[in-house]
């Protein structure tokens, strides 16, 4: 069962990220200029509508808390971010986009994915040395803004009602997408 | 509904609902939607084959499988168990975003959309085609070294995180934006 919804729910990403115009490094590329926000739009509204459902659906008790996978937070995570911040600029691509516009026959994204695979693969050679390292000191461990309900997780924001600011985050988020214009105007 | 099937490119609304859709329906029916842990899975279902002792089913871990490498151990070899059965959610929810590229792409009134190298390539460098090759390799190599150390990438981190609130997808998405926006920038500068 599990993989049958592995098939559809990757066939239904893979989908949607092309016909969103994501899985294009050139859309991508006039994202991260700031000459094209088409893309900087989708995924706000993505964002923020996402995370509206997320916490009404969790709060009506329709999703099961176990579902939801909460990151860590460490000194890597930024560091982390700030190298693929650097690939993705230069390249076009993020993992996610790579592996769609390989689909799509992309020679580029091909050259990608074999560049993605020695990268992971000198990290996991790299980790025994980098594990001990500042790089995995904590900064908050697993935790959300908001209370999701789930133990495992640290809220920052105990005390105050989940959908309440989850909700005016993900409306935020769908304002600033409706608000960005499409283009920069210069 | 014919056209929105072929259409090249959706507008912000319609992809942005449907991403949207995507990211809560996974996490409905599954877990949280990510990519970056595979490219680690692909390695190793590859180191397999030229290493006997990579992977090794063992009693003592959590997870029934160990390896000797200490990434693939971690958490109890849940990497490790994930390289010894490659069928398993993650890893076949990849591959058929592959798969969903493909039948978008041959859904596609043009193929104007899929040209190599991207026209901002173009516009800016003036021998494409080999020199693209190069820096995407090299980009590959910095995006998913990048996400490993981070513990996830754009989908993981900065999606499905900042859908649950989660503090390291904000931490992630600023720190991507701050180095990407202005290299971005510097490096087309003199493109249209």
């Amino acid at each position: 069962m599990t993989i049958f919804l592995a098939i559809i729910l990757g066939l239904l990403f893979g989908f949607v990220l092309q016909k969103s115009g994501a899985a294009d490094p050139h859309v991508i590329t006039d994202m991260l200029r700031l000459k094209d926000f088409h893309l900087m739009k989708t995924i706000s509204l993505a964002i923020g509508t996402s995370s509206l459902a997320l916490y009404i659906l969790l709060a009506m008790g329709i999703i099961d808390v176990s579902h939801l996978g909460v990151k860590s937070s460490y000194v890597g995570v930024i560091a982390g971010g700030a190298i693929l911040g650097l690939g993705w600029a230069i390249a076009g691509f993020c993992p996610g986009t790579g592996v769609v516009a390989l689909g799509t026959g992309r020679k580029d994204a091909l050259f990608f994915v074999l560049g993605g695979l020695v990268g992971a693969f000198v990290f996991t050679l790299m980790y025994a040395s980098l594990k001990s390292t500042f790089l995995f000191d904590d900064l908050g461990g697993k935790a959300t803004l908001v209370r999701t309900g789930s133990e495992k997780f640290i809220a920052l924001l105990p005390s105050l009602p989940a959908v309440l600011i989850a909700g005016v985050l993900a409306i935020l988020f769908i304002f600033f997408a409706i608000q960005l214009p499409e283009k920069r105007t210069s | 509904m014919k056209n929105f099937i072929y259409q090249n490119q959706w507008d912000w609304r319609t992809s942005g609902f449907a991403l949207g859709l995507v990211f809560i329906l996974a996490v409905a029916l599954v877990k949280p939607i990510g990519v970056s842990t595979q490219f680690v899975i692909l390695d190793g279902i590859v180191w397999n084959f030229f290493a006997d002792d990579v992977t090794v089913k063992s009693s003592d871990s959590n997870t029934g499988y160990s390896s000797s490498n200490a990434y693939l151990n971690k958490s109890g070899g849940k990497y490790a168990k994930s390289i010894s059965n490659p069928a398993n959610y993650s890893f076949v929810f990849v591959l058929a975003m592959v798969a969903g590229g493909f039948i978008a792409s041959k859904l596609q009134v043009t193929e104007e959309n899929n040209t190599t190298p991207p026209n901002v390539w173009k516009e800016r460098f003036d021998n494409p085609t080999s020199k693209r090759y190069l820096t995407t390799f090299l980009g590959g190599v910095l995006v998913l070294f990048g996400a490993r150390l981070a513990g996830g990438c754009t989908s993981g981190h900065m999606m499905s995180g900042i859908m649950q609130t989660s503090l390291s997808g904000y931490l992630f998405a600023l720190s991507a934006f701050a180095t990407a926006i202005p290299l971005a920038i510097f490096m087309y500068n003199k493109g249209e």
